[in-house]
């Protein structure tokens, strides 16, 4: 078997070749003194999957919240689909690191709640939203409430939530990060068959390395905060569909681990050394 | 300790306390004129009941209650709303509402019958004040604290501001607004009673301020416990409206289960 020699490229177009959906055009972001980061370049063409690792507050959510309109660039601008990101964007769809359900609101009403902002009626909604629960494996569960769900189920209502209006870009800000290892399993393998189904453009954040590799067409790795900026990218050319927990043993991952472990560590000593 | 034996224990102590209370009496070592006998309050009160005009004053102190209770809550949410989402208005506002929950609300009755007369709406106003500052401050704090997380979301999910209100500042606010509908309902009860008490001509606190006049402890002590069992009804209609309202909260036997 031969291994694959990965080469850190800076910026590849993707096997698809298709068009960019997120553009980030050198932004910066700045908040009073502190610079988050500084002169960000990435674009994720439709259909991509990218993950972008880094040591622990590098900035890493500030790039996603800039995606998502939340936070406005301090220069640079963020483009989604060629118009550029002004205010709060609504045809993303945001799988958030903490509960982000209402907690008021029972599972189906909390799917159907992208559809109800859109004035979609009543039965349509109702429709959608039952379809989207048993998707992700909720059938049964649509009137229970966020506290009478356990994490990993929860967190599937979250994705339903997510995705039910079709968003033309997701982003994931370390959504799997609180879950034990087996429900992050499931979860990652549950979220690549969806994604699978209906190709999006997808940009996750992430401290997980082995989630990066595992899940994304390509891992962009960002430098320790502040002043945090992309220092490689990478592109994983791993054959899908994957299974997450048994691509982990396949010799390419581990060499792409090497790689990018390589290009990773020093990020986060550095990061360390500035903590102390 | 199972509840049949706190039951029997409560009871116990009830009847200890009564019983001793009629006994004292009895035997002469409680004099009357300051504590009346046990026997004679309950006679009283069953006198009360049975008598068709007595509701006439119930009713009356209900209604200034109920009233007073729904526009002081009414206002208070929406002030408390209001200030909660804008930062600005409630820094400029914030001393003259300080000052204004300052002032002993009891020294405005007065003013009120003043400029309200000695009808309904003097009394309604006083519980008015009582009720809006502890509604406003809860339903202030309430929105205040909404999850950040949770109000991104619905930002994104595509919630227009009148939406955000409705589907997170409120349901947010309203486990605060509740626990602070409770602790009113007693200020509402006190605003209408104390009102009555200063000048009114019917109700319960006039039948109690009446029955003070005539030095009749009996009259007394029968209207305050009628004035107790009147505030623990309210309290019990709004303990179902509670757990109406907000299902989506866990409690503690559903938490266990979990």
């Amino acid at each position: 078997m031969a291994l694959a020699v990965v080469k850190p490229v800076v910026e590849e177009p993707t096997p698809q070749q298709k068009k960019a959906m997120v553009a980030i055009d050198s932004v910066t972001m700045s908040f009073g003194t502190f610079v988050a980061v500084e002169d960000v370049n990435l674009t994720v063409a439709d259909g991509e999957f990218l993950a972008i690792v880094g040591p622990t507050g590098c900035g890493k959510s500030t790039i996603l919240n800039a995606i998502a309109g939340l936070l406005k660039p301090t220069s640079g601008s963020v483009s989604i689909d060629g118009n550029r990101v002004s205010g709060i964007q609504n045809d993303i769809g945001y799988l958030f690191q903490q509960d982000a359900l209402l907690p008021w609101k029972t599972a189906i009403e909390n799917v159907e709640l992208g559809l109800l902002f859109r004035g979609v009626g009543t039965l349509e909604r109702r429709e959608r939203s039952t379809a989207w629960l048993t998707k992700v494996g909720l059938k049964g569960f649509e009137q229970r409430y966020p506290h009478q769900l356990s994490g990993g189920q929860r967190k599937r209502v979250q994705m339903a939530q997510a995705l039910i209006s079709g968003p033309k870009v997701i982003l994931m800000d370390e959504p799997f990060s609180a879950l034990d290892i087996h429900t992050r399993h499931l979860m990652q393998n549950e979220l690549l068959r969806l994604w699978q189904e209906e190709r999006r453009a997808v940009v996750m954040i992430t401290h997980d390395l082995e989630e990066a590799i595992a899940l994304g067409d390509r891992v962009a790795v960002l430098a320790a905060g502040p002043r945090s900026r992309v220092i490689n990218s990478f592109p994983v050319d791993l054959e899908r569909p994957r299974d997450v927990a048994e691509i982990k043993l396949d010799p390419r991952f581990m060499d792409l681990y090497r790689n990018i472990w390589a290009s990773l560590r020093g990020e986060v000593e550095k990061s360390y050394e500035r903590r102390d | 300790m199972n509840v049949a034996t706190e039951r029997f224990i409560q009871l116990g102590l009830l009847f200890a306390i009564l019983g001793g209370w009629q006994l004292g009496v009895s035997v002469g070592i409680i004099d009357v004129f300051f504590f009346p006998a046990p026997m004679d309050i309950f006679n009283q009160i069953v006198s009360w009941v049975i008598d068709p005009n007595f509701y006439r004053h119930v009713t009356i102190t209900l209604t200034e209650t109920v009233l007073g209770y729904v526009i002081g809550t009414g206002l208070g949410v929406a002030a408390g709303v209001w200030l909660g989402l804008s930062r600005s208005a409630a820094r400029i506002l914030d001393p003259f509402i300080k000052g204004l929950n300052a002032i002993p609300r009891v020294v405005l009755a007065p003013i009120f019958v003043l400029w309200l007369g000695l009808g309904l709406w003097s009394k309604v106003a006083l519980a008015v004040t009582l009720v809006f500052f502890i509604t406003f401050f809860n339903a202030m704090q309430g929105v205040r604290e909404v999850n950040p997380v949770v109000l991104a979301n619905a930002r994104i999910l595509g919630a227009k501001r009148s939406e955000l209100l409705r589907h997170v500042y409120f349901p947010a606010a309203a486990s605060w607004i509740l626990s602070s509908l409770r602790t009113s309902v007693g200020f509402a009860v006190v605003g209408a009673i104390i009102g009555e008490y200063l000048g009114a001509s019917a109700g319960l606190g006039y039948l109690i301020a009446q029955a003070e006049g005539n030095f009749d402890a009996v009259g007394v002590f029968a209207g305050i416990i009628i004035l107790a069992v009147f505030v623990l009804v309210i309290d019990r209609i709004l303990d179902v409206v509670e757990n109406r309202l907000i299902k989506w909260r866990p409690n503690a036997s559903e938490e266990r289960a979990a």
